[in-house]
């Protein structure tokens, strides 16, 4: 495996070297070169702006395929919050899971359900210990890696707490465990994901703890065949205890708010959209926002329903899953209270290992010429036309600076700069035909004959 | 800037970014925060040192927005230290021991219903820098300057009055 798995790839055919992409990537980390888009791996953050962007359907995300499901003698599906705003609210939360089992799982657990968990730890944590404010979700992981490379010093507001996937993968093996007698290592969960990160965190952990979850399968590749395989005939129904456990507090996590409302904890404060993020993230980096006790932070638009893997508009997806979230709010929860306290106190749910910081924009390890670098930098960027058209490539003008500075690209990539050079060459070339010799001119009156 | 113990390698490299400050402008301040922070974290300097340069930054743009109206803040950075100037033609400050203390403000209203104006700038100021400086003159202007060392050892250095700025 390469040192940078990304989910989000570029599918070299499709893309026609337009410059849509690179205009909205967050960290400015698309590059058009002869034609073609790239995406500079160890920059991305999977948070699927591009994917969105792109015209063509060029950018996609890779996801794990179903022959991945060979190696486990017990399979189960881990389908997120959002996974249930995709379908008809006629059709039962029950049915849909049952598909999962129709189509070759043995076991489905939601993903809601482990978002009940996080939610009871998190409003513990938040209870209980001293920290500094803002705490910031873990449940994101476009915004943890956004974290990373551009708010390395907010890493440690991050709530240490994983985030529901993770635990719902713990939880499905441990009773898939008990339940078969199986070997941890001979049971695989996949996570059912609108998401392009969560397939690329599962690979890359953010920590050094190796994800349980087995693989990733987004939404769209797997729609169609849950839509087929729901039965609405009732006669067929598996009997048995339900599949369905999860409760309003866990589904509300499919959308922004849903996670601070559950965790209900002092003031909470919901943002969503990579943009957003960013400019809040700045704010907070400069001590505003103090007095904020948990941050849900979310980078695509709407939350996890807006997740570019999804099949249903955002707005869609969203207003379906409020009435899910609505129609199961009365019901008696799958955990007792004194349960989740013990998962709490027990800990096994805590973040232990850190979230290490990425700074990969520096110029140079050595500082001196780090500055030196900049200097020309800034020298470049003076010269460039400033109209930050992408015709380069380059998201900015300045981002054509940074790249000529660090060897990728030439001052000549500028059409502008590029039209300015051509016509001093043909002013010169000019220049240089009418210097030509008596003897070679054509013009008869240059022909001056001797005296 | 003193010209005393300098040797040739610690003030160059040498990087000048420029922030103008005008009147009412109530978002250059965040902007130039933004940038500088972006530089220095191109330069490799550590997030606490990046974090507490870009308060500086903006703390001082705003108080130039706030009270002064028009100036200008620049950040010069070389590989020993960074040191932020922020100069301005407004009122000055009266008394710069009252204006230093944690609270005390003359922010007008409509600042104040901005969220601005708790008294806490400069004395935040102060904190992120190894040296802070302010000359002021009732009616000229105010000229603030704050340097960070980058290296542990210079900043020592500091508090033991070997060396200055
Ligand atoms: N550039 C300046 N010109 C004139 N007066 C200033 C200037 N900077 C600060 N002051 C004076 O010093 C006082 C204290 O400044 P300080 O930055 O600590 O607080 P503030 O700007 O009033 O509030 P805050 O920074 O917390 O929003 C100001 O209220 C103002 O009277
Ligand atoms: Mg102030």
């Amino acid at each position: 495996m390469s040192d940078y798995f990304h989910s989000v790839t570029l599918d070299y055919d499709k893309c026609k070297g337009c410059t849509n992409c690179i205009k909205h990537c967050p960290v400015e980390a698309i590059r058009v070169h002869e034609g073609k888009a790239k995406i500079i791996q160890e920059r991305c953050i999977d948070c699927g702006e591009c994917i969105r962007a792109c015209p063509n359907h060029a950018k996609v995300a890779v996801t794990d395929s179903l022959d991945k499901f060979s190696h486990f003698k017990y399979k189960i599906a881990l389908p997120a919050p959002s996974f249930f705003g995709q379908f008809s609210d006629e059709i039962n939360i029950e049915d849909i899971l049952g598909a999962f089992l129709r189509i070759g799982f043995d076991d489905v657990y939601e993903v809601a359900l482990a978002a009940e968990i996080v939610t009871h730890i998190v409003h513990q944590y938040l209870a209980d210990r001293k920290y500094k404010k803002p705490l910031f979700s873990s449940a994101c992981p476009a915004v943890l890696r956004l974290m990373q490379i551009k708010f390395p010093d907010l890493l440690n507001q991050v709530v240490p707490v994983m985030a529901p996937i993770d635990v719902a993968a713990y939880c499905a093996k441990e009773e898939a465990m008990k339940k078969t007698g199986l070997p941890y290592e001979e049971i695989g969960a996949f996570f059912i994901s609108p998401c392009p990160a969560k397939a690329t965190v599962v690979k890359h952990p953010l920590t050094d703890r190796i994800s349980p979850v087995d693989g990733v399968i987004g939404v769209s590749l797997i729609y169609k065949d849950i839509l087929k395989h729901i039965t609405k005939d009732k006669a067929k129904e598996k009997t048995g205890p339900s599949l369905h456990k999860a409760r309003s507090v866990g589904m509300a996590w499919g959308y922004v708010t849903g996670e601070s409302k559950s965790v209900d904890f002092g003031t909470g404060l919901a943002v969503s959209g990579i943009h957003n993020v960013i400019s809040l993230l700045e704010e907070i980096e400069r001590g505003e926002l103090k007095d904020v006790d948990f941050m849900e932070l979310q980078a695509c638009i709407g939350g996890c329903v807006g997740g570019p893997l999804n099949i249903q508009n955002l707005f869609v997806g969203r207003v379906k899953l409020r009435q899910m979230v609505k129609k199961y709010s009365s019901t008696t929860p799958y955990f007792q209270n004194n349960q989740l306290q013990e998962l709490y106190e027990g800990g096994q749910f805590e973040l232990t290992e850190p979230i290490q910081p990425r700074p990969i924009m520096v110029l140079d390890k050595d500082m001196s010429k780090a500055l030196i670098k900049m200097e020309r930098l800034d020298e470049i960027t003076k010269d460039l036309p400033g109209l930050d058209c992408g015709a380069c490539g380059s998201p900015s003008c300045h981002a054509l600076a940074e790249d000529i500075v660090r060897g990728f690209a030439f001052d000549t990539d500028c059409v502008i700069k590029l039209r300015g050079k051509i016509k001093i060459l043909a002013e010169e070339l000019l220049d240089l035909a009418q210097k030509l010799p008596s003897s070679m001119s054509d013009d008869p009156a240059k022909k001056v004959s001797p005296p | 800037m003193s010209e005393m113990n300098e040797t040739e390698n610690i003030h160059k490299p040498r990087l000048t970014m420029h922030f103008k400050v005008e009147e009412e402008d109530f978002i250059i301040a965040g902007e130039a925060a933004s940038k500088t922070k972006k530089a220095l974290q191109q330069l490799g300097l550590k997030q606490e040192i990046v974090k507490n340069i870009a308060i500086i930054v903006y703390e001082a743009a705003m108080n130039i927005v706030i009270h002064a109206n028009y100036g200008e803040v620049q950040v010069i950075i070389v590989p020993a230290y960074v040191t932020v100037i922020a100069q301005d033609k407004g009122g000055g400050i009266p008394d710069v021991d009252l204006a230093m203390q944690e609270g005390y403000s003359t922010a007008p209203i409509e600042a104040q219903e901005m969220g601005f104006g708790a008294g806490m700038g400069l004395p935040n100021m102060k904190k992120c820098s190894d040296i802070m400086h302010i000359e002021t003159q009732v009616g000229v202007g105010t000229t603030l300057k704050a340097t960070i060392y980058l290296h542990q050892s210079d900043a020592k250095q500091v508090e033991t009055g070997a060396m200055y700025v």
